[in-house]
């Protein structure tokens, strides 16, 4: 279910390592507890974020969650299709519905995060 | 927490389960848009097993409904259903609810919100003792199944022998859905045509099954409690606990049509009628946001540099597609197009007044 390939936050964020770059979005379980994603808000490129800042907000119909970065750095793209098409976190919360693109500040701040696995065991966890 | 008779069929149709007024209930199944559009634009079945039912039986049943509420219950013959409230003698909500006429004068059905139901038998108990009547709740042994949307009657005609044509709106029979005792009543909380369907059979499932069967290829979609309460908002139904309260009168929550001071004396109705002569300090209105952003219950709200009110329901409406809700706000606020602000978040962004309901559907 979770790709193998991704690294996992407490807060149900999922980041994608890409050289020096990370991308970064909200995992199929937070798009499941949210429901229907009608607006996201976005940061501003060049937005310095120290990791579990707000990075921006996503607002279903029933309610508003706050996006935290997994890691720090600084934001050099954020996701423009996510204005017109909310809904891609819902269709593609691990692909096209990503949300930002972070310049790493230390890399091995990565390591504080879950692999597949382990958040998988992690939502078990909390489903009990 | 309590379950409906229904609960396996929803955990079957991959339900989103969460609890509300002690009892486990879907909250959606395909998602809220999606549901939300369907009773608008084709039909939506919900399970709303969890509403109380409470009987008021005896020879002075009708003087008792007259004297717990401020609409007229005279008015209503056998089969006839009417929207009112249980007041307090301050003219607040002890709740708002149905009134089924079964019988005149003798036997009334109320039905009432789930997470009301004890505190409203208690009150109806109490409140009933000088007159001849028996009060009896019988939430647990109903089930309750409410068919909207446009195709309503489409789906629900070839399942029963009841003529659905000749039934109008607050009104409501006995038959058979599904071979199964019912009563069906053309009520609902969406802003459309429908049927709400009580039984006192075991087995319910039955019903929702034929319905699901019938209504499935013509686009009926099971709704939860979420897109209840979109489809409600937008057609301005009121919400206990939300827009009305033991703290908000009757006349203030904008419902002056549900209170009928002809009829005679009823609780409340000494404080409502000062209050329609003096005139009301603040009234409950609709809104939505010109800028962009969602108000949510609680939310602060701002005129003139301070906090006036506070957001009673908010939300995104899915059919008009805009983010509104309701408020109490001062009179002199009141009037359609006048802007105010409400704290969403960490910002103050603008709302405005706007005429209600939100969404009225076409008369046929």
């Amino acid at each position: 279910m979770y790709p193998d390939n991704l690294y996992y936050s407490k807060d149900h964020e999922w980041l994608r390592l890409e050289g020096e770059e990370a991308v970064v979005g909200i995992t199929d379980f937070a798009q499941k507890q949210l429901g229907d994603i009608i607006y996201v808000d976005l940061p501003q490129p060049g937005k310095v974020l120290e990791a579990h800042q707000t990075v921006g907000s996503v607002e279903s119909v029933k309610s508003v969650s706050d996006v935290y970065s997994p890691v720090s750095g600084e934001v050099v793209a954020v996701n423009s299709e996510l204005s017109q098409s909310p809904d891609l976190i819902n269709k593609d919360p691990h692909g096209q519905g990503w949300i930002v693109r972070l310049k790493i500040k230390d890399k091995a701040e990565v390591n504080n995060l879950m692999k597949a696995a382990e958040y998988e065991k992690y939502l078990e966890g909390l489903e009990h | 927490m309590k379950k409906t008779r229904l609960n396996a069929v929803h955990k079957e149709a991959g339900a989103r389960m969460v609890e509300f007024a002690g009892f486990e209930m879907p909250v959606e199944y395909k998602g809220i848009i999606d549901e939300h559009l369907a009773v608008r634009t084709r039909a939506g079945l919900f399970d709303v097993s969890h509403m109380g039912e409470i009987i008021v039986e005896g020879p002075e049943a009708l003087a008792c409904v007259q004297y717990l509420t401020p609409n007229d219950a005279g008015k209503l013959g056998p089969g006839q259903v009417q929207y009112t409230a249980l007041t307090t003698p301050e003219g607040t909500f002890v709740d708002d609810m149905l009134v089924y006429c079964l019988s005149v004068p003798d036997k009334y059905l109320l039905v009432v919100n789930a997470a009301n139901t004890d505190k409203d038998y208690a009150w109806v108990k109490e409140k009933s003792e000088p007159f001849q009547v028996f009060v009896v709740n019988r939430s647990d042994e109903h089930s309750q199944l409410a068919l909207q949307g446009p195709l309503a009657q489409e789906i629900l005609q070839p399942l029963t022998e009841l003529d659905l044509g000749q039934m109008k709106s607050f009104t409501f029979a006995f038959g058979k859905v599904a071979g199964i005792e019912c009563l069906v009543s053309r009520t609902g909380y969406t802003g459309e045509d429908g049927f709400e369907i009580y039984t006192l059979a075991e087995n319910p499932e039955v019903i929702w099954k034929a319905i699901m069967a019938e209504g499935g290829p013509k686009g009926l979609l099971p709704v939860g409690l979420g897109a209840r309460d979109t489809l409600r908002l937008e057609a301005k139904l009121m919400l206990y606990g939300n827009d009305i309260s033991d703290r908000t009168t009757v006349l203030e929550a904008d419902l002056k049509w549900i209170v009928k001071f002809q009829k005679g004396d009823f609780l409340g109705r000494a404080i409502l009628e000062k209050q329609l002569q003096e005139g009301l300090k603040r009234k409950l209105v609709g809104f939505e946001m010109v800028d962009k952003g969602i108000a949510r219950p609680h939310y602060p709200v701002f005129a003139g540099g301070r906090q006036v009110s506070e957001v009673c329901s908010g939300t995104f409406a899915p059919y008009v597609k805009k983010a509104i809700g309701l408020v109490y706000l001062p009179v002199e606020l009141t009037e359609i197009g006048t802007e105010f602000e409400i704290g969403v978040r960490d910002r103050k962004l603008k709302a405005r007044v706007i005429p209600t309901p939100f969404y009225k559907r076409e008369k046929k």
